[in-house]
């Protein structure tokens, strides 16, 4: 039973990571006024790359370096098309949803083909970290994880930090709330959205890089699933704060979780089902969830001088 | 040598020339007025001066030396503060972090007790007290603007441009801008103060520049100006009458009774408690208070807009609490919207089809579902004339059209009908001279022809002009009904602040 509730936990922990990581880049983005719908494509792209990089270098952390480098790539198009010619952003996102897709099944069989034995590439190994990892219960699901996992975490306290109390955090949410104002103190708007885009990107990359190193230790296509719209969602539960965001994260994780433990259980009931567990929970936690008091008042709005 | 000197500045935009070839010299520690009707190019200027706009001619000197403000940013360093019409606050954000939004001199990470400090004692000086760790949307709106104001002292603003600052102000809140801003004159600072309102521009200030279609027209010292008329023609470049004549009035049955109305907003607040009156024929009755103090709710009640949580009201004594708005207007109900964009017009639909919105269903418009076109034109184009709409034809995107001439048609469809209970709301707000007079003409004309007039303004001038009696709303609630010939500005405005022990 505990051996139980520690895997558990450290399953959902894990599932809970690429969302929170994604998710954790878009309250940045989300607060800046910008809905990045495109995350999904970029954690796509992200997972792909991360994946061609780890196999030609032969070093995972190569790897991710090269998923950040070209989701933030494929960010600064979508934020030259959002922010400078201020299209709009769901039509853009799509496109780059779309694109996402078909890019990477294309590039996967030119560099993989269509063979059915899988390379073997360097991923995130688990790092035990000394003493903590040995409390019981709890020490082998939050402190036996790989790194991103820490970092993720990490990054929850630090992000709330950013925004809340530093110059550019300040910046950031009143560039979304009302860009007009923000022009009239001196505020470089655009830039200040640029910004915000690309550092959402830099986040899907390595929340792609991780589901297809971390998570699994291969590229499947159009294997992120929906992460990056459960990401999206959790943005809008966790009232687009960073610990909100971690909260959301971890219950759409324990959906995935709990979808894993029940398949292995056998209960009878058909895996399709049960596959949906997550979504599931996704679609109902947002319907609940009709409290958005920290939703910035220009969210998707374009701005532009005259 | 003059402290601001602005000379041949001239902007356009697209097609539209905003400024043209415009000079202006301001002293250091006056008050300078920048007068001129809507689209006259007063924003346009300041936005220029500001770093919003970039001219596309002309020399800006300060104290002498030439600069070139490209941003924001630059005009801040420069010295010069601007508090805009709309204002330029975030409202989810705190006072201090608005404060100190985008300073130059912000480190990494922000230490705002000490901005707190500061803020807190430069507050003290101007005998203002604001809190500075509530959000700014808990502050009233003259708080707001005075927030604006410090927020542009606190970067050191030498030069603050206040533009129309009295729109949104309480007769006695404007006092106490008035107050302010003789201190900081006092102190050496300059203000240049854009305004149409010429009581105003009378008082506080010292010299005035006026604009016409972009260009200026004259710059005259107040103390010379032997009246508001002189002024206004200068604005309006012909002589005008400011005083919209009316005869006594003859009051016939009543037409609208409301009882012990209450509503409520989205977010389930009262917006609207116990409110009762009755309105008569041939009468005009004036809805006095500052923006937002419930007016607009009322008349979305009475015109079925709005749900009517408890309380009654009846038109021509038959119940319509609960009627749709299409049912409302069959009982012979105009209805001059506050906002012509969002609720009096389709900027994109032609005028004829703008005229028909009411009564495309009935005849002679239409017949079995067919509209009757040929009827159409020739109806539009009697209104058109009736109404003195300058339009190159009917067939002319309502969007096109200049605002005044936009109200003129929503007035012109309303008055069509030929109504008994006439609901005007804001209808001369961002019209220039002549317009606002020609509409409120036709509304005195409307009354003295026995229909019961609704008027809702925030002009008290307006209201005490038209107005036989005037209601007087707070925070949803009738503070009081007084009669035009014993109101006075004094005394409306306690009423609008929510003071009744007077």
């Amino acid at each position: 039973m505990i051996d139980g509730i520690t895997s558990f936990l450290a399953s959902d922990i894990r599932t809970a990571t690429p969302i929170l990581i994604a998710a954790l880049g878009l309250v940045f983005s989300e607060r800046a006024g910008i809905v990045n719908i495109g995350t999904e494509g970029l954690m796509l792209i992200g997972a792909l790359m991360g994946v061609i990089g780890s196999l030609l270098s032969g070093s995972v952390l190569v790897g991710a370096i090269v998923a950040i480098a070209v989701t933030m790539f494929f960010s600064l198009v979508f934020a030259f098309f959002i922010i400078t010619v201020r299209a709009d952003q769901t039509v853009v996102g799509t496109a780059i949803n779309i694109f996402a897709s078909g890019l990477t099944i294309t590039l996967n069989r030119v560099v993989f083909g269509v063979s059915t034995s899988v390379p073997k590439i360097d991923v995130f190994d688990r790092v035990a970290i000394p003493v903590l990892s040995k409390i019981p219960v709890i020490g082998e699901a939050f402190f036996n994880q790989s790194i991103p996992v820490y970092l993720a975490f990490l990054a929850v306290p630090a992000g709330w930090f950013v925004l809340q109390k530093t110059n550019i955090g300040l910046k950031l949410r009143a560039v979304g709330e009302h860009p007009k104002a923000c022009d009239t103190v001196g505020i470089n708007v655009l830039k200040t959205r640029y910004q915000a885009v690309l550092f959402s990107g830099l986040m899907a990359g390595l929340a792609g890089a991780f589901v297809s190193m971390g998570q699994l230790s291969f590229f499947t296509e159009g294997m992120v699933a929906g992460r990056g719209f459960m990401a999206l969602a959790a943005v809008v539960f966790g009232n687009y704060t960073p610990v909100g965001v971690m909260f959301a994260a971890l219950l759409f994780g324990a959906g995935e979780a709990l979808q894993y433990r029940l398949q292995a259980a056998n209960t009878g009931i058909p895996y399709q089902f049960l596959v949906m567990l997550p979504y599931l929970i996704t679609v109902v936690a947002i319907c609940m969830m009709t409290r958005r008091s920290n939703k910035p008042a220009a969210s998707a709005v374009p701005y532009s001088k005259e | 040598m003059a402290f601001l000197e602005m000379k041949g500045v001239t902007k356009c935009f697209k097609s539209v020339t905003a400024n043209c070839d415009v000079s202006l010299s301001v002293e250091k520690g006056e008050v300078h007025a920048l007068l001129g009707e809507n689209g006259a190019g007063k924003s346009t200027l300041m936005n220029i001066l500001y770093g919003m706009y970039d001219q596309s001619e002309g020399e800006i000197f300060l104290n002498g030396n030439k600069v070139h403000i490209k941003d924001t940013k630059q005009a801040i360093e420069l010295g010069i503060g601007m508090v805009h019409q709309h204002f330029m606050l975030i409202p989810a954000l705190t006072v201090i972090e608005n404060v100190i939004l985008g300073l130059k001199e912000n480190k990494m990470v922000l230490d705002l007790n000490i901005a707190a400090e500061k803020f807190k004692e430069m507050a003290k000086k101007y005998n203002m007290e604001i809190d500075p760790w509530t959000r700014v949307e808990n502050l009233s709106v003259g708080q707001q603007q005075r927030l604006e104001i410090l927020k542009a002292l606190y970067r050191n603003a030498e030069l603050l441009i206040l533009d129309e600052p009295t729109a949104v102000l309480t007769p006695q809140e404007v006092v106490g801008l008035f107050d302010m801003v003789r201190k900081l004159t006092s102190e050496g600072h300059t203000v240049i103060f854009i305004s149409h309102k010429l009581a105003e521009i009378m008082e506080i200030c010292d010299r005035c520049t006026i604009l016409r279609q972009g260009r200026v027209v004259a710059t005259v010292a107040v103390k010379d100006v032997k009246n508001r008329e002189e002024l206004a023609s200068l604005m309006v470049g012909k002589n005008v009458e400011l005083v919209t004549r009316k005869k006594e009035a003859t009051v016939g049955e009543e037409i609208l009774k409301v009882e012990k109305l209450c509503a409520i907003n989205q977010d389930k607040h009262p917006v609207l408690t116990d409110v009762t009156f009755s309105l008569h024929a041939g009468e005009i009755l004036g809805i006095c208070g500052v923006d937002g103090n419930g007016q607009s709710e009322m008349v979305k009640c009475i015109t079925g807009l709005h749900k009517i949580k408890s309380g009654k009201y009846f038109i021509k004594s038959v119940e319509c609490t609960h009627d749709t708005p299409k049912k409302v207007l069959k009982h012979k109900v105009a209805h001059i919207p506050e906002d012509r964009h969002r609720m009096g017009m389709i900027k994109n639909m032609n005028i004829e089809e703008n005229l028909i919105l009411m009564c495309y269903d009935q005849l002679p418009f239409s017949r079995h579902g067919i509209l009757n076109w040929k009827w159409i034109d020739k109806h539009s184009e009697e209104i058109c004339k009736t109404y003195n709409i300058k339009t190159p034809s009917i067939k002319e995107m309502a969007g096109n059209l200049s605002g005044g001439n936009q109200q003129k048609f929503v007035v012109g469809r309303e008055l069509d009908r030929d109504p008994d209970l006439l609901i005007a709301v804001h209808p001369s707000r961002g019209l220039d001279i002549g317009a606002t007079k020609y509409i409120q003409s036709r509304i005195v004309e409307e009354r003295d022809k026995g229909t019961a007039v609704l008027l809702v303004s925030t002009e008290l001038d307006e209201l005490l002009e038209l107005s036989d009696r005037i209601l007087v709303m707070y925070r949803g609630k009738v503070m009081g009904i007084v009669d035009q010939k014993a109101a006075t500005r004094e005394y409306l405005g306690k009423l609008m602040a929510g003071i009744t022990d007077i």
